[in-house]
């Protein structure tokens, strides 16, 4: 089944959503329009048998707007396919939560939070996952530095001035060559 | 009696309890010996591998991602291998595919003795983990023979394998799949009719496919419910469609399910090995013939003006992967292990993204654990198999 024969099953029970099939090598890939993510989820399980929610997560393009797009992997086992959703947030923007669906997207999408802090709307439980508590900023962002070279300290939260930072950003710059 | 003043009380399980499998966090409210709720903390072990691979060229990211599930090292790396073939659209040479699957299968082996060694252990059969170390010691010494590293031998390459197998592979193998079954039997003659192990999981922990499937648990854990799920059968990858194995399934989804569905994986584990050694040449093509990608062989850079020049782009440049993305799952000991990767076309990934079986497997161990006893705490938490590192990446 490729994007668009799932476009085509999809679209009569998602009323409304403008879906699009994008370019992918591996498997079926549909951009969603960030309002019908949910809706979408909902179709896609109980309609068209994606029981498993495999994978989400995100990927952050700066300096290219909207900055975020969140990546949904589902998995149907009865049928034997895969489908990755992506949804553009931008940079302020927010998303609602799948969890209602899936409950395997309750950790997944705390996780995105923590890394890259993309709100998830609904979310039960949206707290720091794999960082400590206290921890400032979304570290896998493209403009958070590698390492922060700071003194540790186990009592108070880490705080960076603007200069360190910059510093920090310049110091880690790679050349990407194409 | 009704007047009796009763509450709740916290337990703190973790992170340094020798039973949580690396350091694994639960504050546990009881009622009793009664588990009222848990809420798992994780996070000790995040070491930032995703945001490190960013700044790495293509081909260093596979010692990394080796270190993410560190008893399953190889797992990850043909995951990330196939992941980024399959933007390069490389196809392998048979050789290759067979050799990987042998090493997978090994892989999957030994993660399954340490599985089984440290399940035994913590639930009361302390020999269980001696009789399987000591066989997971001859799996260390095939890693250490073909690349002279126990633990994360980054043999798989991005475009094939680093270099050919070693003289006396063969044997060594052969002498492993030989001895192997029998030690099977053993460790089931020390588990399987044990009344002590069958009375602390049988009828514990329950997961069932359905159950499996909402919380995103795919691989041995869902097949023990039911499900006949595996990336091998349902999305072949490296030649699997070729080999003739069974999926081991169990209907019950209690902990002693899981145990005789990864005993039985062993087993099919071994067939899936012996067929690939038959296939293997002991010499022959160990990477595909693309030269932007596999380094020329020793004798041509030392000769050839063209190979010393390819030699030191792939080396000091890296190569470049088409812009796009990928996703390749691979059927890991844990269940689906998974790499998404982004490129932008450059010398260095946008993204790595790992899909962590033993995240999953935390995320829904308060579903699992909740009603029930405290000592079956140990038992369902051993029996999913979770590894920090996996899950904390």
């Amino acid at each position: 089944m490729d994007a668009q024969a799932i476009i085509d099953s999809l679209s009569p029970l998602v009323p409304g959503a403008s879906f699009e099939a994008a370019p992918s090598v591996d498997f079926a890939t549909v951009y969603v329009p960030a309002e019908q993510v949910v809706a979408t989820c909902q179709a896609l399980r109980d309609s068209l048998g994606f029981e498993v929610l495999a994978e989400v997560t995100c990927a952050d393009y700066l300096p290219r707007a909207p900055r975020y797009e969140v990546v949904y992997h589902l998995l149907s086992v009865s049928k034997r396919l895969r489908l990755r959703l992506k949804v553009r947030v931008a940079a302020d923007g927010t998303l609602a939560t799948v969890q209602g669906v899936y409950p395997s997207a309750g950790w997944l999408e705390r996780e995105v939070w923590d890394m890259f802090g993309i709100v998830f709307d609904g979310h039960n439980d949206l707290r720091r996952l794999l960082m400590p508590e206290d921890w400032e900023g979304h570290p896998q962002r493209k403009d958070y530095p590698v390492q922060i070279q700071k003194a540790a300290q186990t009592y108070a939260p880490l705080e960076v001035s603007q200069e360190q930072f910059q510093a920090n950003l310049v110091r880690d710059r790679v050349t990407r060559t194409h | 009696m009704s007047d009796i003043r009763t509450e709740t009380m916290t337990v703190n399980m973790g992170p340094q309890h020798p039973s949580t499998h690396g350091v694994l966090r639960l504050v546990l409210e009881l009622d009793g010996e009664v588990i009222q709720s848990v809420i798992p903390t994780i996070g000790y072990l995040h070491t930032g591998i995703e945001k490190t691979a960013e700044q790495k060229k293509w081909q260093q990211v596979i010692p990394l991602v080796e270190r993410m599930d560190y008893l399953a090292a190889q797992s990850n790396s043909l995951a990330y291998a196939l992941s980024v073939e399959k933007l390069l659209g490389l196809e392998m040479p048979q050789r290759v595919k067979d050799i990987r699957v042998l090493i997978a299968e090994l892989q999957r082996i030994a993660s399954h003795l340490i599985w089984i060694g440290t399940h035994g252990l913590e639930i009361g059969a302390v020999s269980m983990l001696f009789y399987a170390v000591r066989e997971r010691e001859l799996l260390l010494n095939i890693n250490e023979l073909i690349a002279g590293f126990r633990f994360f031998p980054s043999y798989i390459r991005i475009g094939g394998l680093r270099e050919d197998l070693p003289r006396g592979f063969h044997a060594q193998v052969q002498e492993f799949l030989d001895r192997f079954p029998a030690k099977i039997d053993e460790f089931e003659g020390l588990l399987t009719k044990n009344d002590m192990y069958r009375r602390r999981t049988e009828g514990v922990g329950f997961i069932t496919k359905e159950h499996a499937y909402a919380w995103g648990l795919v691989g041995p854990i869902a097949r023990a419910g039911g499900s006949d799920y595996d990336v091998r059968k349902y999305f072949p990858y490296s030649g699997y469609e070729t080999y003739d194995f069974k999926v081991p399934i169990a209907t019950e989804g209690d902990v002693y399910a899981r145990y005789r569905v990864r005993v039985a994986e062993m087993r099919e584990s071994l067939k899936i090995a012996k067929q690939a050694l038959d296939r293997i040449s002991p010499t022959g093509v160990f990477a595909c013939n693309d030269t932007r990608v596999v380094p020329p062989p020793k004798d041509k850079v030392y000769s050839e003006m063209e190979a010393l020049i390819q030699h030191f782009l792939i080396y000091s440049q890296g190569f470049t992967v088409p812009a796009g993305e990928a996703y390749v799952p691979v059927e890991g000991p844990r269940g689906e292990h998974g790499c998404y990767i982004v490129s932008d076309g450059t010398n260095r990934p946008w993204r790595v993204k790992m899909r962590a079986p033993s995240f999953m497997a935390i995320q829904a161990l308060p579903t699992v654990v909740q009603g029930g006893l405290i000592a079956d705490v140990v038992a369902v938490i051993g029996s999913t198999d979770v590894v920090m590192g996996d899950c904390d990446r």
